[in-house]
């Protein structure tokens, strides 16, 4: 009882937007799909919402075909990033519109609404306009009105992307909360973004998507320890993973000039040049390190991003605290070499501190 | 500076105001004037300069027979016309609009936005082209001078104004919001007057607006396409200015002609204003 698809494809104009993606979808359980802009998540969604016909492929849901299915009666509810409600309506005639559309009685449809809203904490909101709420209200009726319906198919594309920081943290903790408790195991949950840090904390199977293929499917913990090749590495990271070209002899790692003790892990790699990785987070500032100079420095919350250049190499590194620093200032920074990713020149990973497992 | 400004806006403001306003009254104040008040001298002000009488709108009412213009009925006949044509324009003109906002279309070279300008091509011809083939359909199907073929050539003339205004209104719905209505178990149809209806009011109005203006002040084809058995308003309210004009009842006339327009200019401002949509699709 499963949606599977098999070999999708999707190809409006000369780019693919879906190029062969196959999926198995099992009942209860929580996919996110992160992909950056344009990668095809909301063609991908859409598909199974059934707003997009696929030029080849199979989608099936329950053993039925779902192509033959329009949209309208397949099970499905979606959440989109624009907060899209029923403007005519207020918020309580909004969360019952599918459910007055499917014709259930007046009373269940009251007690399913009033689940909805107090699942998103909405309480005493059923009267107000649309246009009264604030942006992650109106998000919150729209995912009450996907919730209420009770749909077997829960689609989200990136519902958190248009809302400010601070909202989108809370609305995050809120989500992982209802995906958790308040959904039935009858429902198979999609969720797209472009933030891995969310994937990381929503923690279900992953999907990585780009330019319309899938590069790797997993476990959140899976994807974030054993990025299959680079792309995957750039797109799971925030800031994107640090890539340096450079070459292993038996003791050392070598690039621009800097000499970096080889790590444990990378013993059995042949000696010859490699795409090292390592995250942000693991630079570290040190008056003992190798000099970088500054092209410029961001500061988020309680963190700065140092983006820092060497001659032809460029990396970023996230410091824990604010710190201000001048543009084309020298700064010494040291590696934690044991968190070292090597992969290899076509740019699929040979070596990872946590160990290859493509299981 | 601000003051200066301010002063500057208010006294161009007045005078606008008086140049618009000022033709009403003195249109209002002749209306209940007499040959005597008329012709022989200047006259402003009622009971002082002249003795209002109600002889000007008296005429308008009584049938020709008794010396009267009765513009009743082609009172009645614009009414009907233009409301009757609107409508359908209206009706006909969202579907179309919808359709070109929603589906891609191909036909050879055709595409959508080709389509749109074809409907609004027809407005850019000037009038006095298309009247000599109107007229030849016309009477080729036997409606010359008659309602139904008035309506018919109104329905031409109003639904580019209906088709423009809402396929423009219906490209700023953003396309979620019928895919939302299809996920939510809306078909097609009903998407569109459950959910993508109801939010084009404001539209609708605008669009409803522009058609009774236009069908309402329309002379040119009302004169070209009539003779004796039907006659809308504007062209009997011209018809009055013959040897001796009569200006009271000409003024008369002219006041109820453009009192619908005054009604509706006020309904839809009022309505506009309450700002349904604003801030609601974004």
């Amino acid at each position: 009882m499963n949606l599977i698809g098999e070999h999708i494809t999707y190809k409006p104009d000369d780019q693919f937007h879906l190029n062969d993606v196959s999926f198995n979808f099992k009942k209860g359980n929580l996919y996110t799909i992160l992909g950056r802009t344009l990668s095809g998540k909301t063609t991908f969604l859409k598909t199974i919402a059934g707003l997009l016909n696929p030029d080849s492929g199979n989608l099936s849901f329950e053993k039925k075909d779902f192509s033959k299915i329009p949209v309208w009666e397949r099970n499905v509810a979606m959440v989109y990033q624009q907060f899209i409600n029923y403007p005519h309506l207020n918020v309580y005639e909004n969360i019952i519109f599918p459910l007055k559309q499917r014709k259930l009685s007046k009373d269940k449809i009251k007690t399913d609404v009033e689940e909805a809203l107090k699942t998103v904490g909405l309480i005493g909101f059923e009267n107000r306009k649309i246009q009264e709420l604030s942006g992650g209200q109106q998000q919150r009726v729209a995912l009450a009105r996907s919730l209420a319906k009770k749909a077997k198919i829960l689609l989200l594309d990136e519902p958190l992307v248009n809302l400010d920081y601070k909202l989108r943290e809370q609305l995050r903790e809120e989500f992982k909360k209802i995906f958790s408790e308040g959904m039935s195991q009858e429902t198979i949950l999609i969720y797209s973004t472009t933030d891995p840090q969310e994937v990381m904390e929503l923690n279900g199977e992953v999907i990585v998507l780009d330019e319309g293929k899938v590069l790797q499917k997993g476990p959140a913990k899976e994807i974030f320890e054993n990025p299959l090749n680079l792309k995957v590495a750039e797109i799971s990271n925030d800031p994107p993973m640090n890539i340096l070209k450079g070459l292993k002899n038996s003791d050392n790692l070598n690039f621009e000039n800097i000499s970096i003790k080889s790590p444990k892990h990378f013993k059995n790699l042949e000696n010859q040049n490699y795409n090292f990785g390592i995250r942000a987070s693991e630079i570290k500032l040190d008056d003992n390190g190798e000099e970088f100079e500054i092209e410029l420095a961001e500061i988020s919350g309680s963190e700065t991003l140092l983006h820092l250049k060497k001659g032809n190499s460029k990396l970023i590194a996230l410091i824990e605290e604010v710190m201000n620093f001048k543009i084309h200032q020298k700064v010494k920074v040291i590696f934690n070499s044991n968190k070292f990713y090597a992969f290899n020149q076509s740019g699929e990973l040979v070596s990872s501190p946590y160990g290859i497992n493509n299981g | 500076m601000e003051k200066l400004y301010t002063f500057l806006k208010y006294t161009f403001i007045t005078l606008w105001t008086v140049f618009i306003v000022a033709p009403f009254l003195w249109a209002v104040s002749t209306s209940f004037k007499d040959f005597q008040s008329v012709n022989s001298k200047v006259t402003y002000i009622p009971w002082l300069d002249f003795e209002p009488t109600l002889e000007g709108w008296r005429v308008l009412v009584k049938s020709p027979a008794r010396g009267g213009v009765d513009i009743v009925e082609p009172y009645f006949n614009s009414i009907f016309v233009t409301c009757t044509a609107s409508l359908v324009s209206i009706v006909l003109g969202t579907l179309a609009a919808y359709a070109l906002s929603r589906f891609t279309f191909k036909a050879g070279f055709i595409r959508n936005n080709d389509i749109t300008f074809f409907f609004i091509s027809q407005r850019i011809m000037p009038p006095i082209v298309l009247s000599i083939p109107f007229f030849i359909f016309l009477s080729t199907i036997g409606l010359l001078d008659s309602l139904l073929g008035l309506v018919v050539v109104y329905i031409v003339l109003l639904m580019p104004i209906a088709v423009w205004i809402m396929v423009d209104f219906f490209n700023r719905v953003p396309k979620e919001l019928d895919e939302t209505a299809l996920i939510d178990g809306c078909n097609p149809y009903q998407a569109f007057y459950k959910v993508v209806l109801p939010n084009s009011i404001p539209g609708l109005i605008v669009a409803g607006m522009f058609c009774i203006i236009f069908g309402w002040i329309d002379f040119f084809f009302a004169f070209i396409l009539t003779f004796t058995e039907v006659q809308l308003l504007p062209v009997k309210v011209v018809a009055l200015n013959s040897s001796i004009t009569p200006w009271w009842s000409l003024s008369a006339s002219a006041l109820i002609s453009v009192a619908p327009l005054i009604i509706v200019a006020f309904v839809v401002e009022r309505y506009l204003s309450k700002g349904n949509l604003s801030g609601a699709l974004k």
